[in-house]
């Protein structure tokens, strides 16, 4: 892995990205930095223009305009060193049903030039009991974490991950979040989107809150949480949930 | 903690997705049922609806009643005929269903009713006409010597066999990569695999090169069931019918490749595959000869890959063509697949 201090410019750099289906704005003019090293939540509810911001990021979607730099490279010019460089978890992605969890790491991991062993991946997402189940067999935290051992299996410097813990019981939660703090320790830099404030407060040291495709608040969970005033936080501690509710007059889950 | 090179004990990618394409479709037991059993079923079945025809007694109605009592004893003394009472009424729909090939009226002299375009009530008439005038009186000037052969593969089941192995190529080929591909695509597994550093270009190759190493026993067992249960000669080379083989099974899988480059469903994939596969079933000449088609569209038949398969097979495996012998073939099937394959690959949709 390349040493992220030694290295000036952001891991994503994008600015006033553009993009609509017909008639509908998926982004509208939205920019961020994502430093090296660290993690960065997109946060919003449903149709926020999240996913749709990954995927452009990710070089899976092209803008109707804007600017991106990813690692200091520009898709499409540079997508071969590119995709060696990221590690990418999709929404809803599945793997083949019958193959075992190490069949699928080896067709992952014979894609990257560098990275880690199947032991390795194995240990890391706590899957060796799991090595040889075929993968329609496993749970849902399970699969999950399989789906980040494909993520990480080329040592990506910078990690993509769309909901990553949707639809997960809080134990899975937990191990998953656990796998990413493991990433993060290790250098890594992570930009994620979710809908859930306990994960962005838990894993990211910035949050951006999404809507409409566009940034409506960007800071640490601690100073977003905090700038909401004093009011509430004698009943009970703020959440993001609360900052949300203020800005947008809405919960993060509502559609 | 990591190690590099080596693909941390991964093979080559082109390896490693022809074995995940390779295992998924052993563990899917429908799948090999039907590679394996259902050709040998069609051959079975085919083989016992078509039995050669020189056995084949002719069948021969006449009224009911006392009047025909006398053309009944003349025809049913002779050995190849078939003698049945067919009820005025009934006269037509029974000619029409081949339940028999003509039917004699007693009188002096009596009446055949026939329908002279079907071959065999063509066949039954001159046998009948035979019979009569030599148990009129005819004297028949000599007698020939006869020197009965029986050619295998010349038989109808001989001329099925490498046809049915041409369609099970054609079928299986354009199915599983077909099929295979928009599943892949529905369950986004196209796009998480366009997201990673692999070439597309190594992934459609994978789907082929894993087609390719079921084609052995695909293309074997057919084979080895007709030389066993037929007798059926297999006069080429095992070199030459592996090539050409292998060329089908390119061929198709790349126009499979193409078929479901785009699409989004199963049913339209199936769809489409049927509106491909269903006229070449026809037109290529597999159950029957398509000359019987009319001269103009004859070049469009040649142009089918079906066509050129089953013809290369045939060529192959009853006229021990060479190589050299069916180059024509040979080529119409690299072309398909070149052009299917570099369209495939261009139009493809990973998401």
């Amino acid at each position: 892995m390349t040493d992220n201090r030694t290295v000036s410019t952001p891991a994503v750099l994008c600015r006033d990205l553009k993009k609509r289906y017909g008639d509908v704005v998926a982004v509208d003019g939205l920019s961020l930095d994502v430093l090296r090293g660290e993690c960065f939540g997109l946060l919003g509810p449903n149709g926020a223009g999240k996913t749709t911001t990954i995927e452009i990021l990710e070089g899976l979607l092209t803008p109707d305009s804007g600017d991106v730099e990813v690692l200091g490279l520009r898709w499409p010019r540079d997508e071969r060193a590119l995709r060696q460089r990221l590690g990418i978890q999709l929404q809803e992605a599945q793997f083949i049903d019958k193959l075992t969890v190490e069949e699928t790491l080896r067709v992952f991991r014979s894609f990257y030039h560098r990275g880690k062993t199947i032991d390795e991946l194995l240990s890391l997402v706590e899957l060796e009991s799991k090595r040889s189940s075929w993968v329609v067999k496993l749970s849902g935290g399970q699969r999950q974490r399989l789906s980040v051992a494909c993520a990480l299996v080329g040592d990506p410097d910078l990690l993509f991950l769309d909901e990553p813990s949707t639809g997960l019981d809080p134990q899975s939660r937990r191990q998953l979040w656990g796998v990413l703090q493991r990433f993060r320790s290790s250098g890594g830099t992570i930009l994620l989107t979710t809908h859930y404030m306990d994960e962005a407060e838990v894993l990211c040291d910035r949050v951006a809150i999404v809507d409409h495709g566009k940034i409506i608040a960007l800071d640490t969970p601690k100073a977003l949480v905090s700038a909401l005033g004093a009011p509430q936080v004698v009943v009970h501690e703020g959440t993001l949930e609360d900052v949300f509710m203020s800005l947008t007059g809405r919960h993060l889950r509502d559609e | 903690m990591t190690s590099d090179g080596a693909r941390g004990g991964a093979h080559h990618p082109l390896i490693e997705l022809s074995l995940a394409r390779l295992r998924e479709f052993v563990r899917e037991p429908e799948a090999l049922f039907w590679s394996f059993v259902f050709p040998i079923v069609m051959s079975v079945a085919m083989a016992i609806a078509f039995p050669s025809r020189g056995s084949q007694p002719v069948r021969v109605g006449v009224p009911p009643g006392a009047a025909s009592d006398m053309l009944r004893h003349t025809l049913a003394s002779n050995s190849g005929i078939v003698v049945r009472e067919v009820p005025a009424d009934q006269e037509l729909r029974q000619l029409r269903e081949g339940d028999v090939h003509v039917i004699v009226r007693p009188g002096h002299p009596p009446t055949y009713r026939f329908d002279p375009d079907r071959e065999e009530s063509h066949i039954a008439r001159l046998v009948v006409d035979d019979v009569l005038k030599r148990a009129g009186g005819r004297d028949d000037p000599w007698k020939a010597h006869e020197d009965a052969v029986a050619i295998p593969g010349s038989r109808y089941v001989d001329w099925l066999i490498p046809g049915i192995v041409a369609l099970g190529i054609m079928s299986n080929s354009m199915w599983s990569i077909g099929f295979m591909t928009v599943q892949m695509r529905l369950r986004k597994l196209l796009k998480r695999l366009a997201a990673s550093p692999m070439k597309k270009r190594e992934f459609l190759l994978a789907q082929l090169l894993a087609r390719l190493l079921f084609l052995g026993p695909e293309v074997a067992v057919p084979l080895v069931f007709g030389v066993l249960a037929f007798s059926m000669p297999v006069r080429g080379s095992v070199l030459a019918i592996v090539a050409v083989a292998l060329s089908g099974a390119v061929a198709f899988g790349s126009i499979g490749l193409l078929i479901g480059s785009r699409v989004r469903t199963i049913e339209a994939v199936s769809g489409l595959m049927n509106l491909s596969m269903v006229p070449m079933w026809v037109l290529s000449g597999v159950f029957f000869s398509s000359s019987n088609f009319p001269a103009v569209i004859q070049p469009l038949i040649r142009a089918l890959p079906l066509t050129a398969l089953v013809n290369a097979m045939r060529g192959v495996v009853l006229e021990g063509a060479t190589l050299g012998g069916i180059r024509f073939e040979l080529a119409t099937l690299a072309a398909w697949a070149f052009v299917s394959f570099s369209i495939g690959l261009r139009i493809f949709k990973w998401r």
